[in-house]
């Protein structure tokens, strides 16, 4: 077990340390103060805890690493992750796991505006509330809302499944509530058991295209 | 004034192009869309002429006295900046509006005449990666294709905040490119249009661009230069930002810069030209005293040799082609005039193949089309007409008198057309007037 004190060492020392660890080690982050662009860029299975807040970007692109946030997350949380699992206790900023490929992000507490922007894979748990545009664009994977959702929940959607448990202020263009069929229920059922969240599947309402916009027609042009 | 009837006078405000554009529209119900840059006239780099070495100054002789043409690129902060042998660089264009073959073809040219070439929207394939010594991977906004591990592969990194063609829009490949290995690449289903954001999903101005460029370079260990493109507006403004966000070299593409697929209305009307973009990006650059420090990329309908010394003079490090780059390859051959005929289209025209019909298989995604274009041939017409363009600038260096094609400079040129003195910064030839420049 290594701990790295940002009091200490610099961003620069930290992600080379972090970068250069091997599938099995353990890290502890301490003094985040709030600064950006931390454990950005790993590639192997190691563990990661940071106590205290962090600014932009952490997590960013994150490849096999467990990371842990104890506490809250600035704007761009592990964006375009392609695998492991980011966790933040806290609350997110804007636009986590913004075109995130693939992994799992828990966010224990409120996601702000645009969270899962063009997700491409992502699997995303929120235990409370997302703000308004989340899954704009978003492409593929799952967005789970164990809370409320605001404004244009997944306007321009393509492939992404969203479950909320909570209300949705309103829908984005092309994007509508479907049918919870016995394959959503059992992907949400293992998404919630990996995030551990303690809700029942039947508490939520799907949503996803209507695909209406996937090719242009001037008869839509309104919609855009 | 019609050929046949002398009293026939065609209207200056509603030619024929406009009548049809008209009846085309009422036809259809929506906008005009094709690929291609700005087809208007506007001052170009050709309203620019050098003034050769004379009495006061002695040129070089040519095939003999050095004229040198390296250029470093990103060694302001980067572990690892770009060497190249000629500072006329491939500018970004997607596996997606290209086919695999063109792509190919452009590495192989670019490795050959020693210079790099860049990746597209879309992301990064193996025949690119394989065929390119030195390659620039885009960082856009939809981020299609991105994955940190390529990040690491390219040796250095564009982040494309606009293009010449379209300042502020983003972009659309029509489902008929849509091919399985586009789809899987960008993750969404095949056939479907394919919306390319218009700005970044994940910071909203040039503070989090600072930001953003501190975290690509802690994913890329600080070893890849991080360049900055902009389309052609508030120059001035944009390269300043960029220098103050982090920025190792700036990208400068004007309106004549080429798209795959984008309005008309767009392409024609939003924008400006890159002869005034250059003396902008130049004039921030020097006030911040960063001027070769910062390297600046023009880009936007550079053709000729000549082109290129007019934007190096003005103060250029460097140039990136893309149309010219393509019909090197053989686009717009008349080689294939049945082809283009029978699309209601001709060559020359870059009209009616944004759906990937190309007679000439390059931009395209359909197989059979896409097999016309031999990436070895084209990988050497384009190291053919790179190293053309290499020797055409070093022509007019050696004959201002210049051992290394940086040294030309504001002064070995003036301008043919009042407009164009205004734009480049340079006197109306046989005066000593700028116009626009205070206190004249």
């Amino acid at each position: 077990m290594a701990i790295i004190d940002l009091n200490k060492s610099t961003i620069r020392e930290l992600n080379e340390k972090l970068q250069s660890g091997s599938a099995g080690d353990k890290f502890i982050v301490n003094n985040t103060v709030g600064k950006h662009a931390l454990s950005v860029g790993l590639t192997s299975e190691i563990d990661v805890e940071i106590n205290g807040h962090v600014g932009y970007y952490c997590a960013g692109m994150n490849q096999e690493a467990s990371i842990k946030i104890n506490g809250n997350a600035g704007p761009g949380l592990a964006e375009n992750m392609m695998s492991g699992e980011v966790r933040v206790t806290g609350n997110a900023s804007q636009y986590a796991a913004a075109t995130a490929h693939g992994g799992l992000l828990v966010i224990e507490g409120d996601a702000s505006s645009r969270c899962g922007i063009s997700m491409k894979g992502v699997n995303i748990v929120v235990g409370g509330n997302i703000g308004h545009m989340s899954a704009f664009m978003a492409q593929s994977g799952s967005l789970v809302v164990c809370g409320d959702a605001g404004d244009a929940l997944g306007d321009s959607i393509y492939e992404t499944k969203i479950y909320v448990r909570g209300k949705v202020k309103s829908l984005g263009t092309d994007c509508i509530e479907k049918e919870m069929k016995k394959e959503h229920k059992e992907e949400l059922a293992n998404l919630l058991k990996m995030a551990q969240m303690n809700y029942s599947v039947d508490e939520f309402r799907r949503y996803g295209s209507a695909r209406k916009l996937y090719n242009f027609d001037i008869d839509q042009v309104g919609d855009y | 004034m019609s050929k046949d009837n002398p009293t026939l006078i065609e209207s200056a405000t509603f030619p024929r192009h406009v009548i049809a554009e008209i009846q085309r529209a009422a036809k259809t119900g929506i906008y005009d869309i094709r690929g291609f840059g700005a087809k208007r006239a506007i001052p170009t780099f050709d309203d620019l002429v050098f003034l050769g070495a004379s009495t006061s100054r002695y040129p070089l002789e040519g095939y003999r006295e050095k004229c040198t043409t390296e250029v470093i690129l990103g060694n302001r902060f980067a572990k690892k900046p770009i060497h190249l042998k000629t500072p006329i660089t491939i500018a970004g264009m997607s596996f997606g509006s290209l086919s695999a073959q063109a792509k190919e073809s452009l590495g192989r040219g670019a490795t050959i005449a020693g210079t790099s070439t860049t990746t597209g929207d879309g992301g990064m394939t193996p025949e690119e990666r394989g065929h390119s010594k030195t390659l620039v991977y885009q960082y856009l906004p939809s981020r299609y294709g991105m994955n940190p591990d390529d990040l690491r592969r390219a040796d250095a990194i564009e982040i494309v905040l606009g293009q010449g063609a379209k300042p502020g829009g983003g972009g659309m490949l029509l489902g008929q490119k849509i091919s399985p290995r586009v789809a899987q690449m960008r993750d969404l289903p095949e056939g479907i249009d394919q919306r390319s954001a218009c700005r970044h999903p994940d910071w909203t101005g040039p503070d989090d661009l600072e930001i953003k460029i501190q975290e690509l370079r802690e994913i890329t260990n600080w070893e890849k230069p991080i360049y900055v493109k902009v389309g052609a507006t508030r120059v001035f403004y944009d390269v300043t930002l960029a220098v103050k966000a982090g920025a190792d070299v700036v990208v400068v593409d004007g309106m004549q810069g080429g798209t795959a697929a984008t309005q008309d209305v767009f392409i024609e009307h939003v924008g400006i030209p890159t002869l005034p973009a250059v003396r902008m990006a130049v004039e921030a650059l020097q006030e911040m005293d960063m001027h070769r420090k910062v390297q600046l990329i023009v880009s936007g309908g550079i053709r000729s040799g000549a082109d290129v010394a007019k934007a190096l003079a003005l103060g250029a490090d460097a140039v990136a082609i893309g149309t010219a780059a393509l019909i090197a390859l053989g686009d717009q051959s008349p080689e294939f005039d049945e082809d283009y005929k029978a699309i209601g289209s001709a060559a020359g025209f870059w009209d009616d193949y944004q759906q990937g019909n190309d007679p000439a298989g390059i931009t395209t995604q359909d197989p059979e089309l896409a097999k016309r274009l031999d990436p070895k041939l084209g990988g050497r017409r384009l190291a053919n007409y790179l190293n053309v363009l290499t020797l055409e600038l070093q022509t007019l260096a050696r004959a201002c008198g210049k051992s290394h094609v940086h040294n030309l400079e504001p002064e070995d040129m003036v301008a043919l057309t009042m407009e164009a003195a205004a734009m480049a910064g340079v006197p109306l030839a046989g005066t000593e007037w700028i116009p626009g420049k205070k206190g004249i």
